[in-house]
């Protein structure tokens, strides 16, 4: 019974995606297109959030943290 | 028929119009949605272009591909990438009378909406939420169409004539000084269609050195008919009565553009119901601006007349004014008489003149006999000349009605735009998906809407439209406001952020008042 449930809250956020970006109406051969592009654009962005994102926080984390209390730190 | 006015306020009864505005990432979603549309059009057509693809579109013949071009592909880029996808949810036939309930003549397509077949069989029975049936009178039953029976038998069909030459029959003549009665005023005179009653009399009232200043939304043929006339058009916003008085000032200050002269004319377009908003005309403060500014105000009561008002008589009754403030007033018989044509009534100079000088008067076929006698019928029923209350019940039955749908679609959640009295109720849908998944799950749930998209409408506001009707029983409705809410939840619809649900003890009064 839940993974009913569970099924139909995928299959009724997938129908959202359809309908919001209007590939509802398209084809299914134009569906598939605009599927594709959409999950590669969307593998690129993940992909490059989990690469650059870690190294960019750290390194603000580090120059934030040196002009408010970094004295100690740059002797040693 | 004067009755004091207690603290000189224009208005008798509340006026309450909505027009909530929907979050902002629904109109960026919208564009969203438009602009994936608009490149897969670019891509269709690149295809059809390079012959990568059939072209199912028309296109001139071989021997003609030197002359200048006959179709210009471009024009039609909306029709033919967005409309084309979900035509099917337009102009579907149907084969019963258009009551409350009717038989759709079932459709497919095989090669995406570009032509389509008919299976044979008929869906039976879809509750109709988008006939202009306000009363109820396109009904098929034998009692009340005795007398059209009788006159279809006496007369037949045809007229074969114009007003002028020998069209006018006795009947026309019976009609004209009924709807006269009706509205309260001198004298009237009937057209064969609504239409052609506004864009054909227009013409004849004013001429170049008038003025016509016309609302931002008024219907097609009110627009055509005042471009016909040659007179100077200005338009102000949507029942913005501050915007209207800016102009009249302006008209009589500066006068005609060039020569400031004055106007010999300044005739006001308004509607008394707007279709596609369900607004209703702020008719005091238009009448009190008019008599100020001198002007003329022309009033089309095409979805208005029957539908509102205590006894059915349209605007002027439901304001409670005189139908002597207004100059010219005119309406359909298609929408809450089951009928066809229109009329224009007024002062008996007024319509002598249109008698002899309008180009539908003179040139156009008279309304068939039977029509006549259905409106004849109906306007008796509804003045109660016929000897029973059933007029009166029909048009408080549809004020319950719509009193009753609007009030649970507000507490539903969905954005609804108008007046709280008018019949004519817009559902937002916003996004060009929704439009087709919307229109065709109720056609699965047995029943018809009709959805509206961009050019009937802005860009960013499709909608669906409900006509509610005093046919409608409380069970055909109930069903349709379970559809609704279902089909509300599964495509996201509900946007409204005043939903009255969340305040439930301030309604508890007005709940127990309409649920009788």
């Amino acid at each position: 019974m839940d993974m009913k449930r569970v099924k139909d809250y995928i299959y009724w956020l997938y129908y959202q995606y359809l309908l919001i970006t209007c590939s509802y109406v398209l084809e299914p051969w134009e569906q598939s297109m605009f599927h594709t592009i959409t999950v590669t654009v969307f593998a690129m962005v993940v992909y490059t959030a989990y690469v650059f994102v870690p190294i960019h926080v750290r390194l603000a984390f580090e120059f934030f943290s040196q002009i408010f209390g970094g004295q100690p730190e740059s002797t040693v | 028929q004067k009755n004091g006015v207690s603290n000189g306020t224009l208005y008798k009864k509340t006026f309450i119009e909505h027009f909530e505005q929907a979050p902002m990432y629904v109109a960026v979603l919208t564009f969203v949605g438009f602009g994936v549309g608009t490149i897969f059009g670019y891509l269709r057509d690149f295809m059809r272009a390079w012959g990568l693809e059939k072209r199912n579109i028309a296109a001139e013949r071989e021997q003609q591909k030197d002359f200048v071009p006959l179709y210009q592909d471009f024009e039609n880029f909306y029709t033919r990438n967005l409309y084309l996808r979900i035509r099917d949810n337009w102009n579907r036939p149907i084969c019963s009378v258009p009551g409350p309930q009717f038989d759709l003549m079932e459709r497919v397509t095989d090669d995406y909406n570009w032509t389509f077949r008919f299976t044979g069989r008929t869906i039976k029975n879809v509750i109709n939420m988008g006939s202009y049936n306000y009363l109820g009178f396109a009904e098929t039953d034998v009692n009340a169409l005795k007398t059209v029976t009788r006159e279809l038998q006496k007369y037949g069909t045809g007229i074969c004539s114009t007003r002028q030459e020998m069209g006018t029959l006795d009947k026309h003549v019976e009609l004209e000084k009924l709807v006269a009665k009706f509205l309260g005023v001198e004298d009237a005179m009937v057209f064969g269609m609504g239409f052609a009653t506004n864009s054909m009399n227009i013409p004849a009232l004013v001429g170049k050195g008038c003025l016509i200043l016309s609302d931002e939304l008024n219907h097609t043929s009110l627009v055509l008919g005042a471009r016909l006339s040659g007179a100077t058009i200005r338009i102000f916003k949507h029942n913005n009565m501050q915007s209207l008085e800016k102009l009249l000032r302006d008209a009589i200050i500066y006068g005609q553009p060039r020569s400031r002269r004055a106007w010999r004319k300044i005739i006001i377009l308004v509607e008394g119901i707007y279709s596609m908003e369900g607004s209703i005309v702020r008719l005091p403060e238009l009448v009190s601006l008019k008599k100020k500014y001198k002007a003329y105000l022309y009033l089309d009561e095409a979805h208005s007349i029957g539908a509102v008002g205590a006894t059915g008589r349209g605007v002027v009754e439901y304001f409670g004014m005189s139908p002597d403030d207004v100059d010219v007033l005119m309406g359909t018989f298609t929408k809450s008489f089951g009928a066809a044509g229109g009329y224009i009534a007024g002062k008996k100079g007024l319509v002598d003149f249109l008698r002899t000088h309008s180009h539908s008067a003179v040139y156009a076929t008279s309304m068939c006999p039977p029509v006549a006698e259905q409106i004849i019928r109906a306007m008796k029923c509804l003045m109660g000349l016929d000897g029973t209350t059933q007029g009166l019940q029909r048009v408080r039955q549809l004020g319950k009605n719509t009193r009753y749908f609007r009030r649970r679609l507000h507490e539903m959640g969905f954005i609804i735009y108008g007046n709280d009295d008018s019949p004519v109720v817009p559902l937002l849908l916003y996004m060009p998906g929704k439009i087709g998944a919307f229109a065709r799950r109720m056609l699965e749930k047995n029943i018809g809407v009709v959805v509206v998209g961009f050019p009937a409408t802005p860009i960013t506001e499709s909608r669906a439209r409900f006509c509610v009707s005093a046919a409608h029983t409380r069970e055909m409705l109930d069903t349709v406001l379970n559809a609704l809410d279902e089909l509300g939840d599964f495509l996201h619809l509900k946007y409204s952020r005043y939903s009255k649900s969340s305040h439930p003890e301030l309604y508890e009064e007005t709940r127990l008042e309409l649920e009788d």
